[in-house]
């Protein structure tokens, strides 16, 4: 590998440019220069802290640390998912319905990925373990937040129209189905853009990296094809199998819509 | 004959106040009709909705003898429709709203079949209103649950609107409970009437 290493001082040298547009937006009263200069002080923080765990875990190599990595990935994106909704659901639904639904999708195709295209020996090597979740769960994490947001938002906002339908006898799954549609394919809406740019706009992060490292590119790109694809299939059984649960839950057993699951 | 039985009945809806939640028994044969009236927040519309089985309830609500929880809800609101006071439409176009439907009395509501082509957006709330009571009625509902059905129209309406419910109500055999705050119409179209006084208490009314 010939890649060129990172001094500190290349570092600061980018930090003050952050620090450059925090002092900007101050003057301009954004009100979010603490949070750009927090946000940016986490990910330094986070990802050193990353670094070295995934150092440590490299040479270990040890399945049962690799699962709890995977586990609190699962975890810390579920939590994302549920924050990022004005309205959640309440109780240890909001928690469990995005973070199953990531479980489903993100674990399983990577999983897949590994025993099937992939084959690093032994399957669940970190190397190509950890940085496939990762990826896959970010992307997936996009998908079903923004799904969930909007069918949550839109049954709020629609109760009429959803009860107008009840009361004339449609089922509650026919009472839902365009929010339902309209949610799926909002969450579907990213990772189909990402496909359509990819190459042209930009150049993926994976693929940038591998370059960077002193991949060929056309290995580089393959990998970044099979990602897509992966996060694509990912992204979408997670947001599908989000939006119904979703669904399910926002009527009880009679069929009522049940706004005050709601918070 | 549609006979519809309430038994305790009384809406359990979240974040309701407990004054709005009274408790009703009643028995209602077709075609009688069953007049509410009351001061706005004494829970008419939620005994309505509570009926409707739109919002959890409590006691027991039956139609010829079939508890409404030995079948399921959809087919249950099927029977005793429910026409709420802002009628909902999900589409832009009013035939949308009527697809597979035949619609009922669109000439004695005063509109013909261009109506189905007309956008939601221009509707008259008179318009709207007479459009959802048909939109109901089109179902063939054996109960009608009526909340201010008249309240966005004109005198003459009123009456011929009235007038087609009361026709609607011979010829099914459906049993009425209609919510309004005009007592001279309860006074024309309700056998039995009922004066909620706002506090869970309930008066009849002669």
């Amino acid at each position: 590998m010939n890649m060129i290493s990172l001094t500190a001082l290349d570092l600061g040298l980018a930090a003050l440019l952050v620090i450059c547009v925090a002092l900007i937006s101050w003057r301009l009263r954004l009100g979010n220069s603490s949070q750009i200069l927090l946000a940016a002080v986490r990910t330094t923080l986070q990802l050193l802290l990353i670094g070295m765990v995934l150092k440590v875990l490299f040479a270990a190599s040890n399945p049962v640390w690799i699962a709890l990595m995977a586990l609190i990935m699962l975890l810390a994106a579920g939590r994302e998912v549920m924050s990022r909704q004005k309205r959640r659901f309440a109780g240890s639904w909001g928690y469990s319905m995005g973070t199953s639904s990531m479980f489903i999708s993100s674990f399983s195709i990577t999983v897949l990925a590994l025993l099937v295209m992939v084959e690093p020996q032994p399957w669940y090597q970190p190397r190509y373990a950890i940085p496939l979740l990762g990826m896959l769960l970010g992307n997936t994490m996009n998908g079903i937040a923004l799904a969930l947001d909007n069918l949550t938002h839109n049954a709020w906002d629609k109760r009429p129209v959803i009860e107008a339908r009840l009361t004339l006898g449609m089922t509650w799954s026919e009472a839902i189905s365009d929010i339902r549609r309209d949610s799926i394919r909002v969450g579907m809406i990213p990772i189909i853009n990402a496909m359509a740019i990819a190459g042209l706009v930009s150049l993926p992060g994976m693929m940038t990296g591998q370059i960077l490292a002193g991949s060929p590119p056309l290995e580089a790109v393959k990998y970044q094809i099979l990602i897509m694809f992966l996060i694509a299939a990912g992204t979408g059984f997670g947001t599908i199998s989000a939006v119904m649960l979703g669904c399910r839950r926002l009527f009880d057993e009679r069929e009522r819509l049940r706004l005050d699951r709601l918070r | 004959m549609s006979q519809l039985v309430l038994d305790d009945l009384h809406s359990l809806a979240p974040g309701s106040p407990a004054q709005a939640c009274f408790h009703l028994n009643f028995e209602l044969t077709g075609p009688a009709c069953l007049g509410l009236t009351g001061p706005s927040g004494s829970g008419k519309s939620l005994l309505l909705r509570a009926i409707a089985d739109l919002d959890p309830s409590g006691g027991t609500a039956s139609l010829d003898g079939i508890d409404r929880n030995s079948i399921v809800a959809h087919q249950w609101r099927t029977r005793v429709g429910y026409l709420s006071a802002d009628s909902a439409w999900w589409s832009d176009q009013v035939g949308d709203h009527f697809i597979g439907l035949q619609p009922y009395g669109f000439e004695k509501l005063g509109f013909n079949d261009s109506v189905l082509n007309w956008s939601v957006a221009r509707l008259s709330s008179g318009e709207r209103q007479r459009l959802a009571l048909s939109r109901l009625l089109s179902r063939s509902p054996e109960v009608m649950l009526l909340d201010e059905p008249t309240a966005s129209l004109d005198p003459d309406r009123t009456i011929a609107v009235e007038t087609i419910i009361a026709d609607y109500a011979r010829a099914h055999n459906a049993p009425i409970i209609w919510v309004s705050h005009d007592k001279d119409q309860l006074q024309r179209v309700a056998h039995h009437r009922l004066l909620l006084d706002g506090n869970g208490h309930i008066e009849a009314l002669s």
